[in-house]
């Protein structure tokens, strides 16, 4: 078992030049991170520009974008695997990939943001303190980790049992496969909670927050796997039907309405009441005081996000793989910006006593989440590498009882196919 | 990038394994013991939550410290840990007929509470605003005026401080209970338990408390000696700090600094468990408001105008 897994880890370190070049590109930019993140722990977070009236910034951001990646992932492709969806079921296990990658990068986000990162035992139930039921911060650690636990047992427990060439008991992993559906809406709600039960943030305190975050991460999770499969099936033997790939665009079309009559509802209710509450989602939109660092953004981010809808309403042009991957790449970028700082810093502006400051990230910051985002790329990488010759059964591990009770295995790999 | 990495010799030997093994704990881990490299690192690392420790280990931790801050700034450094009284409940009132803007308050507590100098931390912050102004509109108000001379004609002015609430955001936010409220309603943070997450940051609707971005510095000959491990200790950088009443003082009989130095008497303190005390003379007799009581936050800070 053991030797079959190092066996199995052997393939990460076969490949074409091409898939070198790949891993050197991304373990640059993981070591620059690193790099900068050594700087970050010498000199504290000041090397950030965030300070008190804007104290999360860059990497809380991602966090939150992360969290809807992760969730997307699943409920998108789970589905399969209960109602046999031929076609989506092939990438499943692609998707639960991704959702383990998103939710280990959630916490890199979390760690790097932490200003003592080394007393975080402090946060666990037992050894530390946590501040359950009472602290949300508390609950996304819990339902994050819960989150991570369930994707990773279903990946491994698919690829232990292909390994072996036998077909997975869908019995045995299908309580944890439903679990994982409402756990990962969980994940979600909970995060959009984490701002959402903050009265001191009027901007975040809106009951309409948390279907938000549902409707914007099944925008842009799934655009992520759609233009993940397209390299996945270019570059291995994994099949991913267009069928497939057209109906995850469909669906990316529901929720981008539904996100967008959200955001219209928010606009609405803000500036027409028009309370002095009006003032951070005036800052985002509109700029205060003359004060606009986010405006542009979040304009490009809705013109994108129209952009996109339109694209993947009208059958021609979700069918046809140039305007379907311009979409897609639209949705990444909009949800990013809308997601992330677009969320999170009107939050702190105009601050609670007032204060305007205007964040915009140090070179630091923006390097340690390059390196986190390529460290993302890399275990996702890897992770495929690993998994893809065993799930399109190029790897196999025949075990055999042999008389004297002894346990041989022999590995067999059919050669890759060009 | 090739400087940055020759500048961090640490990050050199994590290689790409090493980072896939240890991940950013392990580098964190290991980052900060070679600053530290003394053996109180270990201590306080593995230090317990404060209010689970019994006498012994608080002794024991409060003997580390002294040892601690009195070898950094050079003289005799005291750490007490005083209980609440029993009996009490602080209460803090602000006449803002009386309030000129002088900010002697802002200093005096920077002095007494040991914030650090650079970067400056300010628990106490003065919001300047022109009459007429109102005081929900809160981007109105100046925090950063700076006239020759104060009161400026046309202004009024409204200090604003961590508001000691009775339902706080900020400990029902934290993550790992470094932050919780004492039998004397004084609202507290473990600066050896807090982990930076700056929740409370996001929590507090009195913009009351403050993180250490940088290490955080105070001149030797500045520093008050006279400290509490939940008050006024030297700080750390990656921790939050806020304003405690001067529990320090407080829990002694004494009035905070800011009390003390106010010169034209704006500042009222008390406890509002005693029916005697001059602030529940002023909450009883004066027309008393509290900043954003729509949040039923129930600040036991209480505004008033005694004129
Ligand atoms: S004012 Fe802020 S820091 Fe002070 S107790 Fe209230 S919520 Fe906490
Ligand atoms: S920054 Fe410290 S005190 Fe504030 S919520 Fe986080 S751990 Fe608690």
């Amino acid at each position: 078992m053991i030797r079959n897994f190092f066996k199995a880890m052997k393939q990460i370190l076969i490949g074409d030049r091409n898939y070198y070049l790949w891993i050197a590109f991304l373990s640059f930019f993981v070591i620059a991170g690193m790099a900068a993140y050594a700087e970050q722990i010498h000199d504290g977070l000041i090397v950030t520009a965030m300070r008190d009236p804007v104290s999360w910034g860059l990497y809380i951001s991602n966090f939150t974008y992360l969290v809807g990646v992760a969730a997307a992932a699943v409920v998108l492709v789970v589905p399969a695997y209960i109602y046999n969806f031929k076609a989506i079921k092939e990438i499943t296990l692609l998707g639960e990939m991704l959702a383990v990658t998103a939710v280990i990068l959630c916490i890199l986000f979390v760690m790097v943001d932490m200003g003592h990162p080394e007393r975080l035992w402090h946060l666990l139930p037992f050894v530390g303190a946590m501040n359950f039921p009472s602290s949300l911060l508390a609950w996304d650690v819990i339902v994050l980790s819960g989150y991570l636990f369930i994707n990773a047992t279903i990946v491994l427990y698919v690829l232990y049992k292909l390994s072996l060439g036998k077909e997975y008991n869908l019995q045995f992993i299908k309580p944890l496969i439903i679990l994982s559906i409402p756990w990962a809406v969980g994940i979600h709600t909970v995060t959009a909670f984490l701002y959402n039960g903050l009265p001191s943030r009027p901007f975040w305190n809106a009951s309409i927050l948390a279907p938000r975050f549902l409707a914007s991460a099944f925008c842009s999770g799934p655009a992520l796997m759609l233009i993940l499969f397209q390299i996945i099936r270019k570059v291995s033997r994994i099949e991913v039907k267009d069928k497939a790939i057209f109906k995850i665009a469909e669906l990316i079309a529901y929720a981008m309405c539904i996100n967008l009559f959200l955001e219209i509802a928010e606009l609405f209710k803000e500036f027409y009441s028009g309370t002095v509450d009006v003032a951070s989602i005036q800052y985002l939109y509109f700029g205060l005081k003359g004060n606009n660092g986010l405006v542009p953004w979040i304009w490009w981010a809705t013109i994108l996000n129209v952009i996109a809808l339109i694209l993947f309403l009208n059958p021609k042009t979700r069918e046809n793989m140039l305007t379907l991957n311009a979409g897609c790449v639209f949705i990444i970028i909009g949800i990013y910006i809308e997601k992330g700082m677009g969320l999170v810093i009107p939050g702190f502006v105009p601050g609670t006593l007032g204060e305007i400051y205007n964040y915009s990230p140090t070179h630091i910051e923006i390097l340690i989440t390059v390196g986190i985002w390529a460290f993302g790329a890399l275990l996702y990488t890897l992770m495929l590498k690993f998994a893809i010759p065993i799930y399109t059964g190029q790897l196999r591990f025949s075990s055999t009882k042999k008389t004297d009770g002894e346990k041989t295995s022999s590995v067999d790999l059919e050669p890759i196919a060009e | 990038m090739s400087k940055k990495q020759r500048k961090n010799p640490l990050s050199l030997k994590l290689d790409r394994r090493n980072f896939l093994k240890g991940s950013a704990l392990g580098l964190a881990a290991s980052a900060l013991p070679l600053e530290n490299a003394d053996a109180s690192f270990i201590e306080a690392f593995f230090q317990k939550h404060f209010r689970e420790m019994n006498k012994k280990e608080i002794q024991e931790v409060l003997n580390r410290l002294e040892k601690e801050y009195s070898e950094q700034y050079k003289k005799h450094v005291t750490v007490k840990a005083t209980k609440a009284m029993p009996g009490v409940q602080f209460g803090y009132g602000l006449d803002l007929s009386r309030c000129i803007g002088c900010r002697r308050c802002v200093y005096a507590c920077i002095g007494e509470n040991n914030q650090s100098r650079d970067p400056q931390i300010p628990w106490i912050q003065v919001l300047s605003f022109r009459k007429g102004d109102k005081w929900t509109d809160l981007e109105e108000a100046d925090k950063y005026y700076n006239p020759a001379t104060v009161p400026e004609p046309e202004h009024w002015y409204m200090p604003v401080q961590c508001q000691q609430c009775r339902h706080p955001a900020c400990t029902r936010a934290c993550p790992t209970q470094a932050t919780w409220k004492e039998p004397d309603g004084i609202v507290v943070v473990d600066y050896n338990w807090c982990i930076g997450c700056r929740y409370c940051m996001a929590a507090c609707p009195y913009g009351a408390r403050h993180f250490n971005w940088g290490e955080p510095h105070i001149p030797d000959d500045e520093l008050n000696p006279v400290t509490h491990y939940l008050g006024n200790r030297p700080r750390y950088k990656g921790v939050v700090e806020k304003c405690t009443f001067c529990i320090q003082r407080t829990r002694e009989g004494r009035y905070p600094a800011c009390v003390e130095i106010c010169p034209v008497g704006a500042r009222k303190f008390g406890n509002l468990l005693d029916p005697s005390s001059e602030i529940r003379y002023c909450i009883e007799n004066k027309r008393v408001f509290r900043l954003k009581e729509e949040l039923n936050t129930q600040p036991k800070f209480y505004y008033f105008y005694a004129t």
